[in-house]
């Protein structure tokens, strides 16, 4: 027998009473060698930036392991990899910032490799379901060149995924609507 | 459910899946939802692209053993040396994947407004009290069969600003993590016969009436406690196994 999912319903405005945690943008503890800090901002399709917004991210380390504990896509042995950050503030701004490593390449479909990515999760007030997108890293030509979900991304807006280089690590904007609207996919 | 499919538990490493079932266009409320304001400017408009479900998106956090093991964190009325007001109730249930497949160890997060209808939030300004003695916050994981307790106070209903003369019926929030990516959930727990649900666009905006009530609590005469506190029972069902192992992105 199949059963139907639950539906989602919106995180509302006040999720910051029970879901951030002082570790929660923490992959990896901050003085982790290679650390890196992933920082951006989520915008409104006025513009503006979302202040009630939560991001979770997920990705496999620098060897393209997973901190999973099911035995899939091998299993991380880096110390204190989480692989998952969650940032949402109860004060925020529409900010992000995540401390993580790069993570590696991955396989894909087929006999595919997957360029290094992490899969984020977007919430807020007035979305009823999760978003979720991508981050790539603009320094990774050859391999975002040879990344097969990124070929599925039409050309013009392949742009809205990629991360680029700043001082200590990268910079993303998430636009969930407008002109530079990012890359959402269905999962 | 026959009591021999209740027993049924995942061997997490053989048997969590490697692909999770698409989900049809109704399973959720649409991004788009015009009665909810605030979805206006907070919906993609570009059509999604199709994500194969790849490594990244088969494997997923476990955060039970930092985020759930704290003993005590599913009882919201004994955080703090008093008790809060309000109704005591214990929140139950399940988590399951589309076949019936108990989740254990599964971080389930919840949070919620004080008996007033008042969230200890900075930005609620509802002019209802605040519950010294209340933080409306906790977490759990699931046991081997994937079942959840919370002990906690009724939720009260509240205005917001959507509409003239709108409240938000009486809700929980859920959050749900599951085994992977794929499956992450965020949802609200709803209580039967609430007299706001036709007026509410957030809980119509499921617009399938049979999905709308999977939200909705049962009250359960044979859990409560008696002298203590009345039973609400909540099951939970996460996305299951899907057909193809890898899909080619189209």
């Amino acid at each position: 027998m199949i059963f139907p999912t639950t539906p989602s319903q919106t995180v509302g405005p006040y999720f910051a009473i029970g879901m951030p945690w002082d570790a929660g943008p923490l992959v990896v503890p901050e003085d982790s060698p290679g650390a890196i800090r992933i920082t951006g901002t989520v915008y409104d399709g006025a513009g503006s930036p979302v202040p009630d917004s939560l991001i979770e991210t997920w990705q496999a380390d620098p060897d393209g392991c997973f901190a999973d504990l099911h035995g899939y896509g091998g299993q991380s042995r880096l110390p204190g990899f989480r692989g998952f950050a969650r940032y949402g503030a109860e004060d925020g701004d529409g900010r992000f910032e995540i401390v993580t490593v790069k993570p590696g390449s991955v396989p894909g479909p087929g006999m595919s490799t997957q360029a290094p990515h992490i899969d984020v999760s977007v919430f807020a007030r007035g979305m009823l379901n999760r978003c979720v997108t991508r981050i790539y890293f603009a320094d990774e030509p050859d391999a975002n060149a040879a990344d097969p979900v990124l070929a599925s991304v039409p050309a013009q807006r392949r742009k809205t995924l990629l991360a680029e280089p700043v001082d200590g690590g990268y910079v993303i904007d998430i636009h969930l609507q407008g002109r530079s609207e990012t890359v959402f996919f269905a999962l | 459910m026959t009591k021999s499919e209740q027993r049924q538990i995942y061997d997490p490493v053989t048997e969590t899946p490697t692909s999770y079932v698409r989900e049809g266009e109704d399973a959720h409320p649409p991004m788009d939802f015009e009665a909810y304001k605030s979805t206006a400017l907070r919906h993609p408009k570009q059509p999604l692209v199709y994500l194969p479900q790849t490594v990244t998106e088969i494997t997923g956090p476990q955060l039970g053993a930092e985020r759930g093991a704290v003993e005590g964190e599913n009882d919201l009325t004994t955080q703090y040396d008093g008790m809060p007001i309000g109704e005591r109730i214990t929140v139950s249930g399940r988590v399951f994947d589309t076949e019936g497949k108990p989740l254990r160890d599964t971080l389930v997060e919840v949070w919620q407004a004080n008996a007033a209808g008042r969230y200890r939030h900075k930005w609620d300004r509802w002019p209802a009290e605040l519950d010294p003695n209340f933080s409306g916050a906790g977490r759990c994981v699931t046991d081997g069969d994937g079942r959840y307790t919370f002990t906690t106070i009724k939720p009260g209903p509240y205005p917001w600003g959507n509409h003239h003369n709108a409240w938000r019926p009486a809700h929980i929030h859920f959050s749900l993590l599951g085994r992977a990516f794929a499956q992450r959930l965020v949802t609200q727990m709803y209580f039967p016969g609430d007299p706001l649900f036709p007026f509410d666009p957030i809980f119509n905006s499921v617009r399938d009436p049979a999905a709308r009530e999977r939200m909705i609590s049962r009250f359960q005469i044979n859990e409560t406690v008696p002298n203590w506190a009345l039973a609400y029972e909540f099951d939970i069902y996460l996305r299951g196994p899907g057909q193809t192992p890898f899909e080619e992105a189209h």
